[in-house]
């Protein structure tokens, strides 16, 4: 029988001050994330060729959103986003595990307020006589900003799963705790989308 | 509570506040003139995917991640954003 030297058959320990790489979530999770974000890269630049056809109309038309509840959106998710990353924190040590669950209800509650302020936004804009018919600009401004409500919709219906995990006394098996991890990585997609969709819905010209 | 606010995503956090608040400024200034609004709108943009890479890193937690998926995301960061702002500038 062939017997391996000590150094193939040790577990691998990591050099002092350095952790072992760590996928957030199951791996698949991740194959659905970064998709979804290149399948938003190309939107993102369909949109801006659109622009450099008709760059006065989507100036124009812009001028016509409001900024303020767009950076308004935009605080909520940065701060649903901190509540997720506190949750994750919390769910993963045993002396802050029961303020998991109120950390995830605050980032549903973020949530909700992006949900009503934007349908305060799209409010405004139907009762001035504006739908995704008026123009080009306004066709893609409810086409991306809708898609983005979808995913934070099946976001929001994520975090309510994270928050009944939470809610459990008992510490969470691998494999939810990785299905934390990976809900919470999609919920910061939703945010990181925005960040991107903001500027380029509201503010450059 | 303290005990979980203290870590570098806390920090991050305000970082990307203060981020929005600058790109907010520069994208409300009606004042600026046609260059000053490009420029403007390159630093808008170039904020957005430094701010994205933040939260990828520190958020999501990819800064602890192997290199394949942490790579991934940092070249999609870089490439996203340079095609996003070239886009800006030069489709016409």
């Amino acid at each position: 029988m062939v017997t391996l030297p000590d150094a193939e058959v040790a577990p691998r320990t990591p050099r002092p001050g350095r952790r072992v790489p760590h996928v957030p979530g199951e791996p698949g999770a991740w194959i659905f994330i970064l998709g979804d974000m290149c399948v938003f890269a190309v939107f993102f630049s369909v949109y801006l060729i659109q622009r450099g056809h008709d760059p006065g109309l989507f100036a124009h038309s812009q001028g016509e959103l409001n900024r303020n509840l767009g950076a308004l959106n935009t605080i909520f998710l940065l701060v649903s986003s901190l509540l997720v990353v506190l949750a994750v924190r919390a769910i993963r040590e045993e002396s802050l595990r029961h303020l998991a669950s109120r950390l995830f209800l605050g980032a549903i509650g973020c949530g909700g307020c992006f949900i009503v302020v934007k349908a305060f936004e799209y409010h405004e804009k139907l009762a001035a006589g504006i739908t995704p018919a008026t123009n080009d600009f306004f066709m893609y401004y409810f086409v991306l900003t809708g898609l983005h409500l979808f995913h934070l919709l099946f976001g929001m219906a994520v975090l309510t799963v994270l928050w009944r995990f939470a809610r459990q006394e008992a510490p969470l098996s691998h494999y939810k705790l990785a299905f934390v991890e990976g809900g919470a990585c999609f919920w910061h997609m939703v945010d990181l989308l925005w960040i991107v969709l903001f500027p380029l819905l509201f503010l450059v010209r | 509570m303290p005990t979980l606010l203290r870590t570098p995503a806390s920090v991050v956090w305000l970082v990307l506040v203060a981020a929005t608040a600058f790109s907010w400024t520069l994208g409300t200034d009606h004042g600026l003139g046609p260059d000053a609004q490009q420029l403007a709108g390159i630093a808008i943009l170039a904020v957005a995917f430094v701010k994205i890479r933040f939260i990828g890193l520190y958020f999501m937690e990819l800064r602890e991640a192997p290199i394949l998926l942490r790579g991934l995301f940092e070249v999609y960061c870089a490439a996203v954003g340079t095609l996003v702002i070239s886009l800006f500038l030069f489709a016409r």
